[in-house]
């Protein structure tokens, strides 16, 4: 793609004008939200004494906060839970894609169209609607797939179950990243590699998956974005069983302080943690694919 | 496969691949089984609800699974349904469209003009700010759901559509990619020229600009109205009054309440099987609009 350049003749303060009301969402909506959740963060609300209950006042707590949430044994073994959930979710929706993408994209394969439409649609489904469904799914009492005989909801199951209904409604859209840009390789790469008696199996492993590194990288990083953030399951299928508690992952924990236990102190301190950690991990994620990618190519 | 003929493959053993001078129109039967499966595996759940919605309350729990009930349960279930609160099921599904169309529309536009922006002009502040939406992409949106709540708190916003709308507004990934599109899309020489005519920047960016970068913002649109149909957690925080809610917090707290009463249960089902055909629906009918190359074009 060209980069071009633009001069800045006569367009005045057109350009601000532009990009003014995004400039004020994201004030309003990630600056001020994320610097009030900092700013909670270090109160804390102390009672005034008083059997009767006085008020109750606000008052600089310092990292206290943040010592009580990183001691917190709950928040841990929520974000030990959101790991064992993403190395479920994770390698299983992009390895998927992958598959699906590299399949649809044979010559001889039939029945594409419907397929691929099939395999994109629970995109369209909310993550709720779709715990709903496999929850309906998952239940000993409406299960057609024996859910009276295999315990959905055991203690590793669980994972798998929570786990399944994400990569369900995740697989179809990154098969068809993944598949738009194997259609996008030039013909001719694979003509000669034909030629020299290269299988369809070794065309694949040599030359089209190192091509669309890229979109696998891009299908990655949002995948492990959506798995730091996973809520809507777990949350969805609490109802159904026993097996999900309310602080089952760290985002749950945060509703259960701020809604459940009204402590938004906590809660923010939590946010925060989280929010920092989730885009540490989401950029070191982008970096070392990044390295990967260019070794790759070298 | 154009037929390679005379060149054969060395005797390899595969089970795909056979020497295709042979019969270059061969199906290739495992691939075309691993993605019929895989179909199986997606439409499955919807099936079942389809099967699961026609049955009665006291059917839903005691006939076999896989037997469809074919006395109108179905029929009766949808009315209980339409009865539950006064309809307020509709309410949800039409709550959820509007959110999703407006929201939908409205975040494309402010993707459109910052990508525009940042693609067409050089400005003070323009790394910075790009910078500033390439992290954004990596921001996870979702945490911010409670601080968002806790501010407009502050404000007396919570319980609106504006509290639900205008959160989801800011779209990083979707200014992104109308900045890819429309450095490749708007041409300058194009820009200049109407320049030339004395056509003032803001008409050079609604009738070139959006124009041509039609068929991008058709996608970006299209992304962020199945994001805003998805969300559960921000309009689960926000809203208090059901009226309000979109369809996945309605039928959420349908479902919590089932948890004290079971009949419940085949009105979550059947709410679950209408709220997944419209979008279906309408999904098979923007198909062609897709224009996915735009979100695999955004790799360098």
């Amino acid at each position: 793609m060209a980069r071009t350049t633009t001069t800045a003749r006569r367009t005045g303060g057109f350009p601000y004008l532009l990009v003014l009301p995004a400039v004020l969402l994201f004030a309003a909506f990630v600056v001020a939200p994320g610097g009030y959740a900092l700013l909670l963060s270090f109160q804390r609300r102390k009672v005034n004494g008083g059997l009767l209950g006085g008020g109750t006042h606000t008052v600089f707590a310092g990292l206290a906060n943040y010592r009580d949430v990183l001691g917190d044994a709950d928040l841990w073994s929520g974000v030990l839970r959101m790991l064992a959930l993403g190395a479920v979710t994770v390698p299983a929706t992009v390895v998927f894609a992958l598959l699906f993408a590299v399949l649809l994209d044979l010559e001889r394969t039939r029945l594409k169209r419907i397929t691929r439409l099939t395999i994109f649609l629970p995109y369209a489904v909310p993550g709720v609607i779709a715990s709903l469904m496999w929850g309906f799914l998952y239940l000993p009492a409406t299960s057609p797939i024996g859910g009276d005989r295999v315990d959905f909801f055991g203690q590793v199951a669980v994972y798998f179950s929570v786990g399944n209904v994400a990569v369900w409604g995740a697989v179809g859209f990154n098969m068809i990243v993944i598949y738009t840009a194997l259609r996008a390789l030039p013909a001719e790469l694979f003509e000669s590699a034909r030629l020299d008696g290269a299988s369809e199996w070794q065309i694949i492993r040599r030359i089209k998956v190192p091509m669309v590194l890229p979109a696998v990288v891009m299908c990655t990083l949002f995948t492990v974005l959506a798995a730091l953030q996973v809520f809507n399951e777990p949350n969805t299928l609490k109802p159904l069983s026993n097996a999900v508690s309310s602080t089952w992952v760290p985002l749950m924990k945060i509703y259960d302080d701020a809604f459940g236990n009204s402590d938004i102190y906590s809660a923010a301190a939590t946010s925060v943690v989280l929010t920092a950690a989730a885009l540490a991990v989401s950029f070191v994620t982008a970096r070392l694919i990044q390295s990967r990618v260019q070794q790759e190519a070298a | 496969m154009t037929a390679t003929a005379g060149v054969s493959a060395p005797p390899r053993d595969r089970t795909t691949a056979s020497p295709a001078a042979y019969r270059p129109r061969r199906i290739a039967i495992l691939p075309t089984t691993a993605l019929v499966l895989g179909a199986l595996y997606c439409v499955v759940p919807t099936l079942w609800i389809l099967v699961a919605a026609t049955k009665s309350r006291t059917k839903l729990f005691s006939t076999d699974t896989y037997t469809p009930s074919l006395d109108l349960g179905i029929v009766h279930n949808i009315r209980d349904l339409s009865h539950y609160q006064g309809g307020i099921f509709w309410h949800w599904m039409l709550n959820s469209f509007f959110y999703a169309a407006v929201g939908g529309l409205l975040a494309s536009l402010v993707s459109a003009a910052t990508g525009y922006a940042l693609a067409k002009y050089e400005f003070r502040g323009r790394g910075a700010l790009f910078n500033t939406i390439l992290a954004g992409v990596l921001l996870p949106q979702i945490v911010l759901a409670v601080p968002q709540y806790l501010l407009l708190s502050k404000v007396g916003l919570t319980d609106s559509l504006i509290g639900v709308l205008l959160p989801q507004l800011f779209n990083p990934y979707g200014i992104y990619l109308c900045k890819i599109y429309a450095q490749s899309a708007v041409p300058d020489s194009l820009l200049e020229a109407g320049r030339i005519d004395g056509a003032g920047e803001g008409r050079l960016f609604v009738s070139v600009g959006l124009r041509l970068m039609g068929p991008g913002l058709v996608t970006v649109f299209l992304l962020q109205f199945i994001a805003i149909w998805n969300n559960f957690l921000l309009p689960y925080v926000m809203l208090t009054s059901d009226d309000k809610f979109p369809l996945t917090v309605g039928l959420y707290s349908l479902l919590r309440h089932g948890a004290a009463e079971a009949s419940l249960y085949s009105l979550v089902i059947t709410g679950t099987l209408l709220s997944v055909l419209p979008v279906i629906a309408l999904f098979l009918s923007l198909q062609r609009f897709w224009r996915i190359d735009l979100v695999t074009g955004a790799l360098k």
